[in-house]
């Protein structure tokens, strides 16, 4: 029977009920007294050296207030990148100031150079136009292609960075000559180039920031679309304007989904504060949709070429992959590790394979900053690997079913240490396969597609078998890895005197639904009913600290230290039962909400108890505070692994290379799971999310930098119409081994594991039909496949 | 966007002089002309709405075929014009998204001729007849290449005037980021002879296929086009369709668009 | 400037306005109905769809004088007096049909509009009717799943879970 309430029961969200109303309150709906509005100044050339900004007649223009340019911020600092990643010779990355506003050299198109400040958004609108028409901006030749990029040392996005090489990064170095040599001797090779294609996260929400300056006190506020409160305020304070952190309260009201784009800081955050506190008035900006397209942090964008060693049977016997990946103009936060420590280590997969080695180049280009994108990383292994196994399997003419079946690792391996470094702690993934199979029908197959033939469309079928290491923390591995911070997270559990509860958690629901199954953990905890538990988040002056949320990581590490708090709630009251029923500590017993006397019927509730922290009349106030509040702070022993079986099939129209996606089942293994339904649409939106990169989702900058696809014109976002209902299923369960709630993360998994499922199913479907079609890069657009078939 | 004077007259006589004053520009249903204006694009000192005047509102029949106002939304002509001409209802109702539809308007569309808009090649396939406040435009002269139209300075679109053909079907590929057509070719079968108009797929906007009007004249089949090919010279390359492609959907979609006619 | 007078929610409200003032902005910043929202600016996305005369509109895309005299009704007018979710909303809540909610006021209001149209839509007919309307958190499942039980349809063996 599934549950009503508490944790494992599907409960509707609470949150629901202001977003189904129109009362939300996302960042772009506040109005404040004063306020003014800021209007960025963008480039419009990809590659500049800006010979003057021109901002005199804009400061004369109506209800102008102030103009700001690069020469404003040259003094403060850089928007720092978070991880430092060293080349393979030792040497540390390159790393370029991000300035608040580009000063001397514009970099993208869509780089900020200048802001206006004005009474009317339209007043600002007009001024920065002016400012644009006057400034001149001697432009220079573009760097876009990643090859071209580092073969001419003559073009630099960055004057100190000759080669436009971040870093040339070896996972594992030691390894390469062994990796070497293991493929040089195999049986077999298969080789495999393809592009894992540039995406733009494309958030509903447009990103939007309100600064506030309070001179009385000093005080500094942001609101702001962030899924990162306590980060952006860290970066913005310490890093790049120099205000005390004690000093600034960042505010991530609703947020209308992040994706990874909004875990950044970016310039305009640090603009509206710094123009607040000039002006002693409220400051806001919003993006309209296409500056969120040039400057938003974009997703992907690797050139990879995989080899994949195996021996006739197919036992994989090495891996070893070259990839460019573009970082676009600057550094953004993650921008760094997600090539490398979040791509180079999950290259092993799901499998036996005693070699690997991957090696990446990062590149700049004159085009907009790349980071972390929903798997951040991780899509881009699992693409890389899952399409070179189909294509051995078609070399070797073996079926991809019982290659993955012969390759996975067992249930009795782990915990197992990849040869990439991670050591995975539980799976099991021929239980998910197996549960696939099932769902999907593999069996009925041919009957499908006798169908399909039957209509004049070709169908075909992909396998995907896919893992990741989320729960993104474990700061003693971060910081091995080259993480600048710590990856822990923390909650407050502060009972009421009235025996409600508010807790202030870190991590930050931007879609997520927190407000809802934290309050199911609190509730099946201490007994109390979901209804009086409110869930607080995203506020920096109410939170203790928190690292936000990305890399499915807010149950895994901050609902764990929600766990842990509580806890300390039951310790505690446990004492305070100890002195009201005079027994001793260690014959109390919480259950079902109601500290007992062990053995007895003496019990006080969980509300008496509260109640009694704070009208302490009967009370150990020699050796207990009055109270009851606890914060606990919770830093993970190793990341998570779920892990998943994703089966597509597809129908193409052989005349017009449409392909269309017939079904979509998977089967996950995300530990326990806390609300089935928020887990269920958490895969469908990843699902969606793959299905969009497969198919048709391309952020194309043209030979010169200009973003070609910058609006839903030309960026093909996926409709309703473009997806089908999919089959989910989380029943094959191994619970996390490291964290007391079981769990893993399920944020990610849709979008890391479909869209080598969507590629395989329409190569198979092409190969069916007679078509010796190796490869497509993504997206596999109309004209692409009918391109394929008719060249 | 600039600011301007927004004017809403009721009659065509009001609309023309208020579009004789300096930077007036008509306003259909704006579903084109405001996202220009936002990009500052377009920057009319005065905003003439035609959709107050009920004259250029509505479908209905009368000489010459099926009269479509020129105000009128694509979402009426979807409900409205299907018992008289149901390809051309399937066409409005498969523009834009729905609330697209319930402003877009079928003036608004022919005045501005994308390249890759569904009217043009109704229009165009059906011979239709183009009348505006001062005169009468058959469809082969009114369409000058993309975003190019016969239209002079002030001109108004009343109506347009559809012959009833005996058949006919429209077939629209999408692009799949915009939903305009990334190839839509409309067939018309008449008395007189079969016209076949391609949009979203050539550089000179919508075209007549007129060898394939030739064969589909002599018989009415997907099967008489089979053998003949789409000159891909002038057609369209971008991210989503190199010429080729575009060629091609053009002979796909009227074997498909015969096959469908009613 | 231009006093423009309308019906929002069954209220008459009346607000200056300059020619370039959009419907959207009318509501949002001269009304403070911010359930509205804007997620575009070529009229795509229909985070922004309100009802002017009952049928759906992109409020982005109408200027204010536009629709003087209309009557136009939002998200902040689909509860039932009472204030308790109204059938369409209540079904997004039941099936999960909304994460983030920053499409969804739109959502509702298309889903509104398709649902006065056609009253038992098949799951084809949801899909096609939504174009318009982009969501980047569901994938759609469970935004079809709600509409077809908002119109009364059993949609428990729709897809398997």
């Amino acid at each position: 029977m599934p549950k009503d309430s508490g944790i494992g029961a599907s409960s509707k969200r609470r949150e629901d009920i202001r977003f189904l109303t129109g009362r939300g309150v996302y960042t772009d709906d506040i109005t404040l007294h004063g306020e003014l509005h800021a209007v960025m100044v963008r480039s419009t050339v990809a590659n500049g050296k800006i010979v003057s900004v021109g901002t005199a007649r804009a400061e004369t223009m109506p209800g102008v207030q102030a103009v700001f340019t690069g020469a404003d911020f040259a003094a403060v600092g850089g928007n720092p990148a978070g991880w430092l990643i060293n080349s393979r010779d030792g040497t540390p990355m390159r790393e370029p100031k991000r300035p608040v506003l580009a000063h001397g050299k514009v970099r993208h198109v869509g780089d900020a150079y200048a802001a206006v400040v004005a009474n009317t958004y339209e007043q600002a609108r007009d001024a920065a136009q002016a400012i644009s028409d006057d400034t001149v901006i001697e432009e220079l030749p573009a760097i876009v292609n990643m090859a071209a990029a580092v073969a001419n040392p003559a073009n630099r996005v960055h004057d100190e960075i000759p080669d436009n090489v971040c870093y040339d990064w070896g996972w594992i170095e030691d390894n390469r000559a062994k990796v070497d040599a293991a493929i040089k001797s195999a049986p077999h090779v298969t080789t495999l180039e393809l592009v894992n294609n540039r995406l733009v996260p494309n958030a509903m929400e447009p990103r939007a920031s309100i600064g506030e300056y309070f001179p009385g006190t000093g005080d500094y506020k942001l609101t702001t679309t962030s899924q990162n409160p306590h980060l952006t305020r860290l970066l913005v304070a310490a890093f790049v304007l120099g205000i005390p952190e004690n000093k600034l309260t960042v505010v991530a009201p609703d947020v209308g989904g992040g994706f990874g784009s909004k875990i950044y800081h970016y310039g305009e955050e640090a603009l509206v504060l710094a123009a607040a506190k000039k002006l002693h008035r409220p400051v806001r900006w919003t993006a309209e949709r296409s500056e969120s397209f040039l400057s938003d942090a974009h997703g992907r964008d690797h050139e990879t070429k995989i080899e994949l060693a195996s021996d006739l049977e197919g036992n994989f016997i090495a891996i070893r992959t070259t990839t460019l990946a573009n970082v676009g103009a600057y550094l953004s936060n993650f921008s760094t590790v997600t090539p490398t420590f979040l791509h180079g280590t999950l290259m092993a997969g799901p499998y036996k394979v005693p070699n690997v080695y991957v090696n990446v180049k990062t590149v700049f280009t004159n085009t907009a900053p790349v980071d972390a994108y929903r798997g951040a990383g991780r899509p881009e292994a699992t693409y890389s690997i899952e399409r070179v196994v189909d294509k051995m399997c078609r070399e070797l003419n073996l079926d991809p079913f019982e290659v993955r079946r012969k390759n996975f690792l067992t249930t009795d391996m782990f915990p197992y240490t990849t040869p990439v470094g991670l050591v995975y702690d539980t799976g099991n993934y021929q239980a998910t396969l197996e549960k696939a199979v099932q769902l999907a029908d593999v069996a009925g197959f041919e009957k499908r597609a006798a169908a399909s033939r039957a209509k004049g469309r070709l169908r075909g079928m992909g396998l995907s078998t896919w893992i990741e290491a989320c729960g993104i923390a474990p700061s003693h591995l971060v910081g091995i890895l080259g993480a600048r911070v710590g990856l822990y997270d923390a909650a407050t559990v502060r009972v009421n005197a009235t025996g409600n509860l508010s807790v202030m958690v870190g991590a930050h629901s931007h879609g997520q639904g927190h407000e809802t199954v934290f309050a199911q953990i609190v509730s099946s905890k201490l007994g109390v009913p979901e209804s009086s538990v409110e869930i607080v988040h995203g506020d920096t002056s109410k939170i203790p600290f928190g690292m936000g949320s990305y890399g499915s990581r807010s149950l895994a590490v901050c609902g764990v230290a929600m766990d842990k708090a509580l806890d300390k709630i039951i310790a505690k009251g446990k004492k305070i039962a100890a002195h009201m029923l005079e027994a001793a500590e260690g014959d109390i017993t919480f259950a079902d909400g109601k500290f007992s006397v062990a053995g007895t019927d003496k019990a006080k509730t969980f509300g008496e108890i509260a109640f009694s922290a704070y009208v302490p009349h009967n009370y150990p106030l020699e050796t207990l505070e009055p109270g009851l509040e606890e914060t606990a702070f919770y830093d993970p022993a190793n990341f998570t692994y779920p892990a998943g079986a994703y089966i597509c099939e597809v129908e193409v129209d052989p005349d017009t290379g449409r392909v269309e996606v017939a079904s979509f089942t998977c089967a996950d293994d995300f530990g326990n799971v806390m609300n089935p339904m928020i887990v269920e649409g958490q895969v469908h939106g990843g699902v969606g999310q793959g299905i969009g990169q497969a198919l048709l989702e391309n952020a194309h900058y043209d030979e010169n930098g200009q973003l070609l696809t910058g609006s839903y014109m030309d960026y093909a976002m996926p409709r309703a119409d473009d997806v089908p209902f999919y089959t989910v299923d989380h029943s094959c369960s191994t619970p996390c081994t490291h964290n007391p709630l079981g769990v893993k993360g399920c944020g990610e998994a849709g979008a890391i594991g479909s869209p080598p499922a969507v590629v395989n199913a329409v190569i198979d479907a092409l190969h069916r039909a007679g078509h010796k079609i190796d490869h497509i890069d993504m997206p596999v657009s109309p004209s692409r496949v009918w391109s394929a078939m008719n060249a | 966007m600039h600011n301007f004077d927004f004017v809403k007259p009721a009659s065509v006589a009001d609309a023309v002089a208020a579009l004789s004053t300096e930077g007036a520009q008509a306003l259909g249903g704006g579903q084109t002309l405001i996202a220009t204006m936002k990009q500052r694009l377009a920057d009319p000192a005065v905003l003439v709405s035609l959709t107050g005047i009920a004259d250029l509102q509505g479908v209905c029949m009368g000489d010459g075929g099926l009269h479509v106002g020129g105000a009128t939304p694509h979402a009426v002509v979807a409900r409205e014009a299907g018992k008289y001409y149901p390809a051309l209802a399937h066409l409005a109702g498969g523009i834009g998204d729905p609330a697209v539809r319930n402003k877009g308007t079928i003036g608004g569309s022919l005045a501005n001729n994308d390249p890759a808009a569904c009217y043009p090649s109704a229009a165009l396939a059906s011979g239709a007849t183009i009348v505006t406040n001062r005169r009468k435009i058959a469809a082969d002269d009114y369409f000058q290449g993309m975003f190019s139209t016969a239209l002079d300075e002030g001109e108004i679109i009343t109506s347009v005037v559809f012959p009833i053909p005996e058949k006919a079907s429209y077939v629209k590929f999408n692009q799949p980021a915009s939903r305009f057509a990334l190839t839509g070719v409309f067939v018309a079968k008449y008395a007189g002879g079969v016209r076949v108009a391609a949009t979203g797929a050539s550089n000179n906007g919508v075209f007549r296929w007129k060898a394939a009007e030739q064969a589909l004249s002599a018989n009415f089949a997907a099967s008489a086009i089979a053998g003949l090919t789409v000159d891909d010279a002038d057609m369209i390359s971008d991210l989503h369709g190199t010429p080729a492609y575009r060629a091609n959907l053009v002979k796909v979609l009227a074997g498909r668009a015969v096959s469908a006619a009613t | 400037m231009t006093k423009v007078t309308m019906t929002v929610n069954g209220k008459s409200v009346s607000a200056e306005t300059e020619g370039r003032t959009l419907l959207s902005a009318f509501l949002r910043e001269g009304l403070g109905l911010t359930g509205t929202h804007i997620g575009c600016d070529t009229s795509q996305c229909g985070a922004c769809v309100v009802h002017v005369d009952g049928k759906a509109v992109k409020s982005c895309s109408v200027f204010a004088q536009d629709v003087a005299g209309a009557s136009v009704k939002t998200i902040e007018g689909m509860a039932n007096a009472d204030g308790s979710l109204g059938v369409i909303q209540q079904a997004f809540q039941d099936h999960h049909g909304l994460q983030c909610g920053f499409c969804t006021p739109g959502m509702v209001m298309s889903a509104a509009a398709l649902l006065a149209e056609n009253s038992k839509p098949s799951e084809a007919d949801v899909r096609h009717y939504l174009e318009g309307n982009i969501c980047r958190c569901t994938g759609y499942h469970n935004i079809v799943k709600a509409v077809m039980a908002a119109s009364g349809q059993d949609v428990s063996a729709l897809a398997a879970e």
